[in-house]
């Protein structure tokens, strides 16, 4: 890139780009973490902090980190940063941290933060570097609670269940039952409506594209993993 | 060795090293912090199976570790008051529908349920999780009882003949429950007096 475009940066992380529904990276929290809107926006949120610091530490170590060391310095940069929110949070943000903890760790597992050090991070300047870790994190918070939100919904027939727990009371009005508490279809918040509703809204993404009359991104085309 | 490789090496070898001492420096810095949570919560959670009046010290200090009779190492939590020992917790293991269930039960010294929660479960959501005080109040229910109230033969779900309702759709789970709490009362009735004794 000779001119850095911040716009197609935020763009591609919230949306053409999107890190589980073009790229189809990170699946096994974007399944294993929305069994509701609130825990997939908290695992969203504790990614994106942590591709943000990692995608930032990658790009200002660019010029020593050697072709044929990367991935093991990236993979222990990511662990590293993992290890770091983790720690903090329990010290000091503990009651967030007694509704997220159990995401944190599954962050290493992750491959869409080791896709964009790979693919973005070490290419590119610091700035662009932290904004595309921001976004992309973004991105990933926007799909995995889309993705509890569709589940939630049909499967316990709530919306943002203890949202209140993860950003605090003020946000009690987000709490809504939509449907009545023996009406949810149990599959849906087991492991088969992780990937029915993940699979229905890829081809819905690819639907709006369509409609949008864009050309389809394919996934993969400079992923790792 | 080629001299390219001894590059690599070193560079990976500095970045383990420069990461491994940010995060010792990190560990010393909320190591403190994080016991003293970690103290907060298990009294948080202690204080629901040992009621306050029964106590005027902090049972999460005044601790025995002994073996269950599967061989697992459990941590006794005393409850005394006035030095007396008026109550104990301890964790207790029963098998559920999807794996082990960790509970924790608080008895009194005559061996009475002062209350039951569960710790961690792989129940079901929506069917076997209603053993959680968030779902339901059907484990509330085991407070009060001992392992002659009922008789022990009656320690089971109405299933297998006992006194204990199973929830629609659950019997495995209640199940699991009803035999861990009836093993951890005949642990206590077994091993009482060394639960009690020990330094405080």
């Amino acid at each position: 890139m000779e001119t850095t475009q911040y716009g197609r940066i935020v763009r591609d992380g919230l949306w053409e780009n999107n890190g589980v529904l073009s790229m189809l990276l990170g699946m096994c929290p974007a399944m294993a973490m929305t069994t509701s809107a609130t825990n997939g926006f908290g695992m969203g949120l504790a990614t994106a902090v942590v591709m943000a610091a990692s995608n930032l530490l990658v790009s200002l170590f660019r010029n020593y980190i050697t072709q044929e060391v990367r991935i093991p310095v990236f993979i222990l940069i990511v662990a590293a940063m993992v290890t770091l929110v983790d720690l903090t949070m329990n010290a000091w943000m503990h009651e967030l941290y007694k509704v997220l903890g159990l995401f944190i760790p599954l962050i290493v597992s992750n491959c869409l933060p080791l896709a964009r050090l790979e693919a973005f991070a070490a290419k590119e300047k610091p700035l662009p570097a932290l904004m595309d870790g921001i976004f992309m994190g973004l991105g990933f918070t926007l799909a995995l609670t889309a993705i509890g939100a569709v589940r939630e919904i049909t499967g316990s027939g709530t919306l943002f269940a203890d949202a209140s727990l993860l950003l605090g009371p003020a946000f009690k009005f987000m709490e809504m039952r939509l449907l009545p508490a023996d009406m949810g279809i149990l599959m849906m918040i087991l492991p088969p409506g992780g990937f029915l509703v993940t699979g229905l809204l890829v081809v819905a993404k690819r639907l709006i594209d369509l409609a949008a009359g864009k050309e389809i991104q394919m996934g993969g085309a400079h992923s790792v993993a | 060795m080629k001299q390219g490789t001894m590059i690599h090496a070193a560079i990976l070898g500095a970045f383990c090293l420069g990461f491994g001492i940010m995060l010792a420096l990190i560990e010393q810095v909320t190591a403190e912090d994080i016991k003293a949570r970690a103290m907060e919560d298990r009294q948080a959670s202690l204080s629901q199976v040992l009621p306050a009046e029964i106590l005027d010290n902090n049972p999460v200090t005044d601790t025995v570790v002994m073996k269950n009779d599967e061989g697992k190492e459990i941590t006794v939590f005393r409850a005394r008051k006035g030095g007396e020992v008026t109550g104990m917790a301890y964790e207790i293991f029963g098998s559920g529908y999807a794996g082990e269930m960790k509970l924790m039960l608080g008895v009194d010294a005559a061996g009475n349920v002062l209350g039951v929660r569960v710790l961690a479960h792989k129940e079901t959501p929506g069917l076997g999780d209603k053993i959680e005080t968030k779902k339901g109040d059907w484990i509330l229910k085991f407070t009060g009882l001992s392992l002659g109230n009922p008789p022990v033969d009656k320690w089971k779900v109405k299933k297998d003949g006992g006194q204990f309702d199973q929830f629609s759709g659950a019997t495995i789970t209640p199940r699991g429950v009803v035999g861990a709490i009836r093993k951890g009362l005949e642990f206590f009735a077994v091993h009482k007096a060394e639960m009690m004794g020990g330094a405080q």
